[in-house]
């Protein structure tokens, strides 16, 4: 297979793009999307002028609209890909998402699909704030009826965009904005990854780390220092949130007896208390030591570099945390 | 009321303000504008983090408008508010200490750019959310009202905002409720890279907020005496019980959406005709003939707004950095981040 380094950026680029080529009921919806802007982050920059703006639709600046336009075209049988710009701003949409979105199909008795993708972006590490900074997935995990993507790298972002347009449920595909110049190896050839399947991205022994999105690259930074001190880490980076790959996560657990579980949300009824919820169910007895989370604690984003510097999961905090466990000092 | 007929009625001397209001008028768009030329150049030179957008170009809105209040008025901002915020009363000292993340900032270096607020001088602050500060301002309005007062809110937002729920469900409230807030819509022509008139069908602002009979009215954002004369008749309006008003200000940001943003979408012939209405030059042309001001003065006072926006730098930079820790903190008033009580 011909593989190349591309960025995240450039990958999610290419999902859209492929599946636009091959479904042209698909089309793209959101603020900012069209050349010559092509996006705040660049990631559909081309994509109007080769598609035309009848499939990359510039909206004005109206996210419940929008998103319920979405809905609405998805009803029809076309294949909505929404993009908020940021996730913060989901809440403007909250309705048409939680309420319209993830129930129609089941409140009609199945009558009808929501083939609806939104796109949007999270995290901190940019001093933007408290409104432009947060990691919402908790809140759509926690709404059945959704399904949640959270890629870590290039190859991920691909294979998962491209399985959220094919999937006839709404997605919560959500990017980082610190990922989008990462670069990683991408296959030319057509692929996909299922909902559902966790990827191993390092195997170890002593401990398991569960990331998600752009912790994940941390959790491999803490992992490689620990190495140097023989300390074996196990990364498993579930991809999506829901469906949630628990038999991956239950099995590194029964082998490594320790857990760790990061994110960069707020610590407080986060993704990761259902990943400890999970483990506590189905591998009581396999676990050694305390179950231990590395978030952000439960404040908002703060502005200043050092106070976000504070709050924000990096690899030492990640690496100090995994340390603790496993020499048992926690 | 046209934009030409209000600036017909500028040419003599105004009537209805004094050399000293116009003058202050002058000196605070210098200070907005010399403000945010010191802070794009402090953020190019990687010395101010997160985002920075800059309302260049846009000065005679806030300014006129806050020359309608008094100091116990109210004003919410958006993203787009070192100008809102300066007109009201900020000083430029306490600004940048925000924007360097020094815990002399107004918010303690947890707000920065997009968040600074005075709640002491009535500046409830600003929302990086577009449309968001709309409903609040009407519950201000009707806080206001409800303690029998006399104050005003006016509510700045962009023209990206007319296009959200918000803005129509704020503007209803506030008809219904007959509140005191003067929503100002500083529509310089662009939300991000879309050219306002993509974004809302054959749109008339005035004639649309009118069919919730709401008084508005749309003006020359390029013309500080004609914007600060629409502001006060909504706000006198509004202060002696007659309910909200709205004031379309047509204007024009000079630069791009936030400092790094190359605005492709910005024809440059449209540019170059919005610069050359500069509304700090025009009133400075009219103060010059008006022999209100002269070149000696005008220079003087270059120098000493250079002055204060430099003493703001040095007086950010010598303030000490918001303490890391400090992050967990003022999230409640009886609890802490954990839950614990105070
Ligand atoms: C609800 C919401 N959607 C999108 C954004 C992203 N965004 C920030 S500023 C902006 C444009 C706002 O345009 P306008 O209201 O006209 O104000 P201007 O920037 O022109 O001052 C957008 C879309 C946001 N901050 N909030």
């Amino acid at each position: 297979m011909a593989v190349r380094e591309i960025t995240y950026r450039e990958a999610l680029k290419e999902a859209m793009r492929e599946e636009m080529l091959r479904d042209e009921t698909i089309f793209l919806i959101g603020e900012d999307i069209a050349d010559p802007h092509g996006g705040s982050y660049k990631v559909t920059a081309g994509l109007s002028t080769e598609f035309g703006l009848d499939r990359v639709i510039q909206t004005p600046i109206s996210e419940q609209g929008f998103i319920g336009t979405a809905v609405g075209a998805a009803l029809m049988g076309r294949r909505p890909v929404a993009e908020i710009l940021y996730i913060d701003f989901c809440t403007m949409a909250m309705d048409q998402i939680v309420n319209q979105a993830a129930k129609i199909r089941y409140m009609s008795g199945g009558q009808a699909k929501v083939p609806l993708v939104i796109r949007t972006q999270g995290g901190m590490g940019r001093s933007s704030a408290a409104q432009h900074a947060q990691s919402l997935e908790a809140w759509f995990v926690h709404t059945p009826g959704l399904l949640v993507a959270m890629p870590s790298t290039p190859y991920d972002a691909k294979g998962l965009l491209k399985t959220a347009i094919r999937l006839d449920d709404p997605v919560i595909f959500i990017e980082h904005k610190l990922l989008y110049n990462t670069k990683g190896p991408v296959p030319e050839e057509e692929y996909t990854i299922p909902f559902g399947v966790a990827d191993v991205k390092r195997e170890g022994r002593d401990c398991t780390v569960v990331a998600t999105s752009r912790t994940v690259l941390m959790a491999l930074e803490a992992a490689e220092a620990l190495e140097r001190e023989g300390i074996s880490v196990e990364v498993v980076d579930p991809r999506t949130l829901f469906p949630l790959d628990v038999e991956t996560i239950v099995g590194s657990v029964k082998k490594t007896s320790r857990l760790v579980v990061v994110h960069e949300a707020v610590e407080r009824c986060g993704f990761g208390a259902e990943v400890v919820a999970q483990v506590a169910e189905k591998a009581y007895g396999y676990v050694d030591a305390p179950i231990v989370r590395v978030c952000a604690p439960s404040v908002p984003a703060p502005f200043a570099r050092q106070m976000e510097d504070y709050v924000m999961v990096d690899a030492k905090k990640i690496a100090d945390r995994v340390r603790q466990l496993v020499r048992g000092e926690i | 009321m046209s934009a030409k007929k209000t600036e017909a009625t500028t040419e003599a001397p105004p009537e209805d303000l004094t050399r000293e209001q116009l003058l202050g008028m002058y000196r605070r768009m210098r200070l907005i504008r010399a403000f945010e030329d010191k802070a794009k150049e402090r953020f190019e030179a990687g010395e101010i983090a997160g985002f920075l957008h800059l309302s260049q170009g846009q000065e005679a809105v806030p300014v006129g408008v806050c020359w309608a209040l008094g100091p116990r008025d109210y004003i919410t901002s958006t993203h787009r508010g070192h100008g809102d915020v300066i007109a009201k009363g900020c000083e430029v000292k306490r600004m940048f200490a925000e924007l360097y993340g020094r815990a002399t900032g107004y918010c303690k270096g947890k707000g920065g750019s997009m968040h600074i607020a005075d709640f002491s001088q009535g500046i409830i602050g600003a929302t990086g959310i577009v449309s968001g500060s709309l409903p609040t301002s009407v519950g201000i309005g009707m806080g206001i009202k409800q303690r029998g007062g006399d104050e005003v809110v006016v509510c700045f937002f962009g023209d990206g905002a007319t296009a959200e729920g918000g803005f129509h469900e704020a503007l209803n409230l506030a008809s219904l409720w007959q509140v005191p807030v003067v929503f100002v819509c500083q529509n310089n022509l662009y939300g991000l890279s879309q050219p306002w008139e993509k974004t809302a069908y054959k749109c008339d602002l005035v004639a649309r907020v009118g069919t919730y009979h709401i008084p508005g009215e749309c003006v020359d954002g390029m013309d500080v005496i004609a914007v600060h004369r629409a502001a006060r008749k909504a706000v006198e309006r509004a202060r002696r019980g007659g309910g909200p008003g709205f004031i379309e200000a047509k204007t024009y940001r000079f630069l791009g959406h936030y400092v790094g943003d190359p605005a492709l979408y910005m024809p440059a012939e449209e540019r170059e005709a919005w610069r050359k209405r500069d509304a700090i030059v025009k009133l400075r042309g009219q103060l010059l003939a008006w022999g209100y001001l002269t070149e000696a003065e005008d220079e003087a006072m270059g120098a000493e707004v250079a002055a204060e926006i430099e003493a703001g730098v040095e007086y950010a930079k010598a303030s000490p950095l918001a303490a890391p820790e400090t992050a967990l903190d003022e999230l409640y008033v009886h609890f802490d981040y954990l839950g614990n009580p105070r």
